[in-house]
């Protein structure tokens, strides 16, 4: 069996997953290769949902009886122990969404209806790059044509990376935000910060990051990103559906406007007006997805506990290992950086003229679980020629067992179609 | 194995070397696409009077989708208009049926090389690859003769 160097114990983390232990197409143990879609999700998340809805189910900011504060608190909590996680300077800072495309669409509604010195209009723009999910270029088209602003965005380089020579003129003093994925889903970049949030300063314009590549897979802390705003999802972190988080900074949580209305985020209602709550209760309309928060502490927990540095160590290694092997593969070609330094483990491919949607159907009667198609981000796809990717994604309890598996998968797949 | 059941000979002869393709001159043309795949078809039909004369096309897509533009070509170039849409609707009818329904032989006789994708209807993610250019060909069509109607009367 391949030992490689900074991999964890993948042997006892399996145990804590019942779902990869399931046997698919008669008798074969599944690979899973696709948590850059989904994580799988451990016991220790799963035993959380199944005792809050067993012990302590109510609605939360409501009831003065005992399961009521009961629920409150483990609500509350998961917020803390979110905060603890991202290392946000208060609390209040992190807003409960559905997830990470309503981080984004809130933001962007946040700035559509905001007064100066916030206002989107028709003398400003918007900065995106070409390797967004779409769930970060189509909030920001709606906000640009909503309000005549204009659109911009970073194209790519052949390799896989952000086009950043023309960045001086992208960004500018019209630009009022700029919104980029910290880890490309489709090509598994990881984008350099810093040189972005240098400039979106000089200009005066705020900056959002996605991070839902990037708070599955390595040790997040928004303070360090200098961001303004940071959205992920909690279903790829081993939480469950229906969470999402979006961080922004208080001061910002202050001047913007809310954008759902309704329960829990107001102060006082009249018939004439409203005023409301602090955030991050402002920005939380409505009864909240309570058991998923709690599911979502409890995923936090779980990953804390083995030390995302670890993960992500072992996700480099796993990388590493799965590009050396993938490219071994006669007609393969990756689509996006072929090394593992700056990079996510979601890595894509063509495989000859094989369309994806056949390599991903010849490979699942083998077990072996991959995305196929444009990954919601199709406008990667037009920059390099293609109409789709095969994608492999390995999380914390991937092996270099499942690499093996996939790549003598890919041969079983080019003899069929040769 | 099952994976044989979905990829028929046929199919695969059909994707390898696959009939009529490419664009040549037509009535009306339509462009579809199967968005969580990113499969497409652009799609031309030429009609003398209700005789379809042909259908022409070029796409990109998976093997169900590129061998069944194929053999859609075969079928239905030659035929009448009538005829044409029985043939399509009993396409959708197999496609639909979720592996259920076993053709016999009246729906062999209408399908011919068609009844290959029987086997695709268990894959309720194909399902919509095998339709694409045969939507793409309702579309076109409906474009085509409500054209030529208007064309008479006006």
């Amino acid at each position: 069996m391949t030992t490689l160097p900074g991999l964890l114990d993948t042997e006892a983390i399996r145990k804590d997953f019942p779902l990869l232990d399931r046997v698919v197409h008669d008798g074969k143990k599944i690979v899973y290769l696709d948590s850059a879609a989904t994580s799988q999700k451990p016991r220790q998340v799963l035993d959380a949902l199944n005792e809050y809805y067993e012990q302590h189910n109510a609605n939360v900011h409501r009831g003065v009886y005992l399961v009521a504060e009961e629920a409150t608190a483990l609500y509350e909590g998961a917020r803390d122990k979110v905060a603890t996680f991202i290392n946000a300077p208060s609390r209040d800072e992190v807003i409960f969404t559905k997830n990470a495309s309503e981080s984004l669409n809130l933001v962007a509604n946040m700035l559509g209806w905001a007064d100066e010195p916030y206002r989107v209009d028709s003398d400003t723009e918007i900065v995106i790059t070409e390797m967004e999910h779409h769930s970060n270029i189509v909030p920001w088209q709606l906000l640009a044509q909503r309000t005549g602003a204009k659109l911009k965005w970073f194209g790519l380089t052949d390799d896989g990376r952000l086009d950043l020579s023309n960045i001086d003129e992208i960004i500018n003093e019209k630009t009022k935000i700029v919104s980029f994925t910290l880890v490309s889903n489709l090509l598994g970049t990881q984008n350099p910060v810093e040189a972005i949030v240098r400039r979106a300063q000089q200009v005066g314009a705020l900056v959002c990051i996605d991070a839902s590549q990037a708070a599955p897979h390595m040790p997040l802390d928004v303070q360090a990103l200098q961001a303004d705003f940071v959205a992920f999802t909690g279903h790829k972190m081993c939480g469950p559906t229906g969470i999402g988080v979006l961080w922004g900074r208080q001061e910002l949580l202050e001047d913007l406007p809310p954008f759902l209305g309704g329960g829990e985020m107001i102060e006082t209602v009249s018939m004439h007006s409203s005023t409301y709550a602090p955030a991050p209760h402002k920005f939380e309309a409505g009864t909240p997805p309570i058991a998923q928060a709690v599911g979502l502490g409890a995923a936090v927990d779980y990953l804390s506990a083995i030390g995302m540095d670890k993960i992500a160590a072992h996700e480099h290694a796993i990388t590493e290992y799965a590009v050396k092997r993938l490219l071994e593969v006669p007609d393969l070609r990756i689509i996006g950086p072929t090394t593992a330094e700056d990079r996510g483990a979601a890595i894509s491919f063509t495989l000859g003229d094989i369309h994806p949607h056949d390599v991903g159907q010849v490979l699942d009667e083998q077990g072996i679980a991959v995305r196929v198609g444009h990954h919601c981000a199709r406008p990667v796809c037009l920059r390099y020629g293609i109409p789709a990717t095969t994608r492999a994604s390995f999380y914390l309890y991937s092996t270099p067992a499942e690499v093996d598996a996939l790549v003598d998968g890919l041969e079983h797949v080019r003899n069929f179609f040769g | 194995m099952k994976l044989d059941s979905m990829y028929q000979d046929v199919i695969l002869d059909h994707y390898k070397h696959p009939h009529g393709r490419g664009l040549r001159d037509g009535d009306a043309e339509v462009h579809h696409v199967n968005p969580t795949c990113g499969d497409e078809i652009t799609l031309r039909v030429k009609y003398d009077g209700s005789r379809i004369e042909d259908v022409s096309y070029e796409g990109q897509g998976c093997s169900i989708s590129q061998a069944s533009a194929s053999v859609l070509n075969d079928l239905l170039v030659g035929k009448d208009l009538a005829e044409a849409q029985k043939i399509q609707e009993t396409f959708l009818e197999l496609m639909q049926s979720k592996g259920q329904l076993e053709p016999d032989d009246a729906m062999e006789e209408v399908l011919e090389d068609a009844v290959a994708f029987a086997g695709v209807s268990k894959y309720p993610a194909r399902v919509k690859c095998a339709l694409l250019s045969w939507m793409a060909w309702k579309d076109a069509t409906a474009q085509a003769l409500g054209e030529l109607a208007e064309r008479k009367t006006a």
